[in-house]
């Protein structure tokens, strides 16, 4: 990919490429700085959205709905040709901002962006191939004029080796035999998206390669500071970089949690506090929360031990869960872990809620929100009674909670050395 | 003492129980511990004597020890069998766990963390089940936690032949490994070299494709089945094993309708208030008027069953909560996590296990129905074959 300062030319080939791209190759097309960011930044805005839509736990209908006004709202130009390379453009340079997981950014953030990239894929694959009814029409044409009887398109399946569509192996929407999959002409999407994420993690993996190797130094002076404001302006702050709880005795964390700590972390402490020990999920989402190493966690917090947990890799590399993340979770037996507001039957969140003070009116307004699955809303909300403060921004990060509740409350941040955003 | 950032973590009570014994432990490591064999398996052929063998490849396997006071070695690495039951000998560890294949040497792995290409990541990994009985404890009325006995461990039998037939059957695996965990579970190895390769996303497929429980802790309904009929897998899981265990085995085995409080926890199941309520009723009254004849829970199955079934209920949803409740007490609870990334570690067949002395001996799949958890040999039994010198 060219990227030159002077107006845009539009290569002569794009206008013949297909209108969905598996973007195999960098484009040769010549970019305007300024566009260089600003689709970007729209293709943010897409795939914010899509993440925004999924951890609200939105049906597959409203999801496609969602997605398409999504793209023709940030991503539509005027020609189909000029949304074409906007759309190659703009996902070229949100690979250099995600390809990188070593500084700045966690290997988190590189997931949510294959996660978002592969979702957007597989809507837009839905709603851009053509209609299958009339394909199905057409197919059962050619099979006339060939003097085939005709089938009944519906019953089409493509073997292949399970692994190949492990995302239809994991919800069971395919019949599984001797190691193979057969998939339903239907489900053929999620064959192409499975490619599609592959290619693209393979593709980070280089690109962060050639990024620190040469492009980094190369466009210090121009693209550099752009790919490194986008990593930090629109997706809030990392709060990969925060400091441990220190020094903080248990007795404070206790007290903190009560003052301080959202629902979802109260819950997992006051279990810990309960049972002397947390399964994975809650150990995780609690350890990463209180930036707590996991030797650490073990030893002070929980007295029972499960060595199998080995990690192997930096354990700075981890970053406390987002909500979308907990939100997105999916507890089993015996875990604590996920979002109350999503994971609680409706009496626990009630006698949680209460235990937290949350009473009346506001009650009735969070479980408003429950129901209507706006859980990071409900949680606001909690907030917004406990602390009797507004929180404008919304509850996005449990750490976010715990430092506005902090701010909020004025006590002395300092000390505990946490999380100074 | 400080191993690789593990601070090692001080027993609270640091008695060492009956069944074991360090003394038994190292004659056992001495004369019977299949050090050969485990070094033959995880060689894979590549021994040196094949053609064309990767001589690299067991020494990039992680071994760990846990040693006598806790202390926890990660990242060990061994280039031979000698070498390996050397250090067992030597280290007599009172649990060995093993890790995945890493991309070089897990013991020189430093060296490579400068960067590079030669990044030390796992490449490697048998696909692994861990299944707990202490999962089970809220459908389980004989022992609860950590104990097992003949009325509950048969929750494991059908855990394995739920998921043996299914690796094999539906994923197309054969060679499997299922090995007693010692004390009150079972470890499932799948040692085919397709499982080996399988990258972290694909284990979480096949994990997920066992999963029906859908509840936490905080939530009565655990397992969700949705659709007008079942997936293939789980509807024979469900004729061929589950069914019959429940109403043969369990149903009286844990007396799952002898009080209100146990009926009470499955009626909970039903989503639909009247008809709960309505069984109820007829429960409770039975304890004064007639008292039904037969053992009360398989009458009270078999009424709730013609209750759910019965016309005045229509829908799919009633009958399917039969179904649901049969999976509750029956269907394998995986811990997950275990399954889904290549770096988790498993404890080593033919281990002992630290609290009850117990060997992690495996189970024939085939016959896993005969396997008794409290016939197992124990570290003093075995030991006591006078096998002297050392
Ligand atoms: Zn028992």
């Amino acid at each position: 990919m060219e990227i030159v300062r002077s107006q845009r030319k539009t290569s002569d080939s794009a206008a013949a490429a297909p209108t969905i791209s598996l973007y195999r190759s960098a484009p040769n097309i010549e970019v305007r700085l300024d566009d260089f960011e600003l689709f970007a930044i729209d293709r943010l805005r897409v795939l914010k959205g899509i993440s925004d839509g999924l951890s609200r736990g939105k049906k597959p209908e409203e999801m496609e709905k969602l997605v398409s006004e999504l793209w023709r709202t940030n991503m539509r130009l005027q020609e189909q040709s000029e949304t074409m390379e906007k759309d190659v453009i703009s996902h070229f340079v949100l690979r250099l901002v995600y390809c990188r997981t070593f500084f700045v950014f966690s290997e988190d953030q590189r997931k949510w962006f294959l996660s978002m990239e592969t979702a957007l894929f597989r809507y837009r694959f839905r709603f851009e191939s053509p209609d299958s009814q009339n394909v199905k029409d057409k197919l059962n044409q050619v099979a006339r004029s060939i003097g085939q009887p005709v089938v009944n398109a519906d019953a089409i399946f493509f073997k292949v080796p399970f692994e190949e569509v492990a995302e239809l192996v994991s919800n069971r929407r395919v019949f599984l035999f001797k190691g193979y999959a057969y998939v339903a002409m239907n489900q053929v999407v999620s064959l192409v998206a499975t490619q599609f994420r592959s290619l693209l993690s393979k593709a980070l993996v280089l690109t962060n390669r050639k990024w620190t190797s040469t492009i980094r130094e190369q466009e210090k002076d121009r693209l550099t500071p752009i790919v490194e404001a986008l990593s930090t302006s629109y997706l809030g702050p990392d709060y990969s970089q925060a400091k441990e709880f220190g020094e903080v005795s248990l007795k404070d964390i206790e007290q903190l949690a009560n003052s301080s700590f959202p629902l979802c972390m109260r819950h997992l402490f006051e279990k810990l506090r309960e049972e002397h020990h947390l399964k994975h999920g809650g150990r995780m989402q609690l350890g990463l929360f209180l930036k707590v190493g996991s030797e650490r966690f073990d030893k002070e917090y929980a007295y029972s031990i499960r060595h199998n947990y080995g990690k192997e890799g930096k354990r700075t590399d981890y970053t406390p869960y987002s909500c979308q993340k907990i939100i997105s979770s999916t507890p089993g037996v015996g875990d604590h872990h996920g979002c109350p507001y999503r994971h609680f039957s409706e009496e626990n969140l009630r006698a949680a809620l209460g235990k937290m003070g949350v009473g009346g009116r506001t009650m009735d307004d969070v479980m408003d929100k429950v129901r209507n699955r706006h859980y990071q809303l409900a949680c606001t909300l909690t907030f917004e009674s406990i602390h009797a403060s507004s929180c404008d921004a919304g509850i996005n990060h449990p750490n976010q909670y715990f430092t506005d509740s902090q701010k909020v409350l004025k006590t002395k941040v300092t000390i505990f050395k946490l999380l100074d955003i | 003492m400080l191993i690789d950032g593990h601070e090692p973590v001080q027993q609270q009570v640091s008695t060492i129980p009956k069944g074991f014994n360090p003394d038994h432990l190292k004659v056992y490591y001495g004369k019977l511990f299949p050090h050969a064999d485990i070094f033959k398996w995880m060689s894979y052929g590549n021994d040196g004597k094949h053609p064309g063998c990767d001589l690299s490849y067991f020494g990039r396997r992680e071994f760990s020890f846990t040693l006598e006071n806790d202390i926890y070695l990660r990242f060990q690495s061994f280039n031979s069998a000698t070498e390996l039951e050397h250090a067992i000998r030597e280290k007599c560890p009172f649990k060995i766990d093993i890790g995945p294949v890493y991309s070089v040497d897990p013991a020189k792995r430093h060296a490579y963390a400068q960067g590079g290409d030669n990044v030390f990541t796992p490449m490697e990994r048998e696909l692994i089940f861990d299944i707990d009985m202490s999962d089970y404890d809220d459908v389980r009325y004989c022992c609860s936690g950590a104990d097992v006995c003949l009325d509950c461990w048969p929750l494991m039998t059908v855990a394995i032949k739920v998921m043996d037939r299914a690796l094999r059957d539906d994923f197309g695996f054969d060679h499997i490994l299922w090995v007693y965990s010692g004390r009150r579970g079972v470890h499932c190895w799948v040692c085919d070299r397709r499982a080996r390769r399988l990258t972290n996303e694909q284990r979480a497929a096949v994990a997920d494709y066992f999963r029906v429980y859908k509840g936490s802790e905080n939530n009565a309904k655990k397992v969700s089945l949705t659709g007008p009929v079942l997936h293939p897998f789980l509807a024979r899981s469900y004729t061929d094993v589950l069914e019959v265990f429940f109403e043969k085995k369990l149903l009286c085995g844990q007396q799952l309708f002898s009080t209100q409080e146990k009926y009470e926890k499955i009626l909970a199941i039903i989503p639909d208030e009247s008809t709960a309520a309505e069984l109820h009723d007829r429960w409770q009254g039975n304890r004064r008027s007639s008292i039904p004849k037969g053992d009360p829970n398989i009458v009270r199955w078999e009424q709730l069953k013609h209750t759910l079934q019965s016309g005045k209920h229509k829908g799919q949803g009633l009958r399917r909560c039969i179904e649901e409740i049969v999976f509750s007490y029956t269907y394998p609870r995986l811990d997950m996590e275990v399954s889904k990334h290549m770096n988790h570690l498993l404890k080593a067949p033919f281990c002992v296990h630290p609290k009850t002395g117990r060997v992690c001996v495996p189970i024939d799949p085939d016959h896993c129905e005969d396997f008794d958890p409290t016939a197992v040999p124990a570290l003093s039994e075995v030991s006591s074959l006078k096998t002297v010198e050392t």
